[in-house]
């Protein structure tokens, strides 16, 4: 098997099964922070399955999203904490 | 031999982000969640840029933006998993009943969002004697 073909049906596969089963907890969560960390893990599986696509095709220039999906990821779960732990002293 | 390393990395890569997908559905508690999720997430989306890295070895920028990318993964990652779970904590988040210890229990002023060593200074009856030394200080 070359490491085309590797990637394309053994790497993709499992990160994708693995974006279907966070997406499972984000719409199950008891709570809103099970939301946020599920939401924060998508984006992070988000920025390997770019990283495997951008091998794929060759095409270099796709890092540069997920260097912003990286900045988005920590700033989106650094505002819902803040948020989140505001709202308790209303 | 390139590729025998690249099938490795990426192949330990990609079943590291799925265990920490699993941890994610499987485990009972938030506080457990978090702990599984951070960690194998952060090693596994490393392993894949690295093995970009290793694939364009002719383009400079590449390498560069992998190891920007795993620099500021490696930074952020511990302190967005400690704000979260710290917002957890202070609204209330129930524990696992199997959970041993609860080493903040007590320690917490949920009123002024600080925390104590004492676990009897945190009460609200010492809060003027805080307020006391606040403005001692200025």
């Amino acid at each position: 098997m070359s490491l085309e073909a590797y990637f394309d049906f053994v790497i993709l596969p499992i990160l994708t099964i693995s974006v279907l089963l966070v997406f499972i907890r984000l719409f199950k969560g008891p709570t809103v922070v099970d939301r946020v960390i599920a939401l924060d893990l998508i984006i992070t599986i988000g920025i390997g399955i770019i990283t495997v696509y951008s091998i794929r095709q060759e095409q270099e220039v796709l890092l540069d999203v997920a260097i912003i999906l990286a900045l988005i990821a920590f700033l989106g779960t650094i505002a819902f904490s803040y948020y989140i732990e505001k709202q308790k002293d209303d | 031999m390139i590729d025998l390393i690249l099938a490795i990395l990426s192949t330990v890569g990609a079943l590291s982000i799925f265990f920490a997908s699993i941890g994610v559905l499987r485990m009972p508690d938030f506080y457990l969640r978090l702990s599984v999720t951070v960690k194998a997430s952060t090693l596994g989306v490393g392993l894949l840029l690295i093995c970009a890295a290793i694939m364009f070895p002719d383009d400079i920028s590449v390498t560069t933006k992998s190891i920007a990318i795993i620099f500021f993964l490696i930074l952020t990652a511990p302190i967005a998993a400690h704000m979260i779970g710290r917002a957890a904590y202070v609204t209330g988040t129930p524990l696992w009943k199997g959970t041993v210890i609860d080493q903040l229990q007590g320690m917490y002023n949920t009123e002024k969002h600080t925390l104590e060593s004492d676990p009897k200074k945190a009460d609200l009856s010492k809060e003027d004697q805080i307020a006391e030394t606040d403005d001692a200080t200025d």
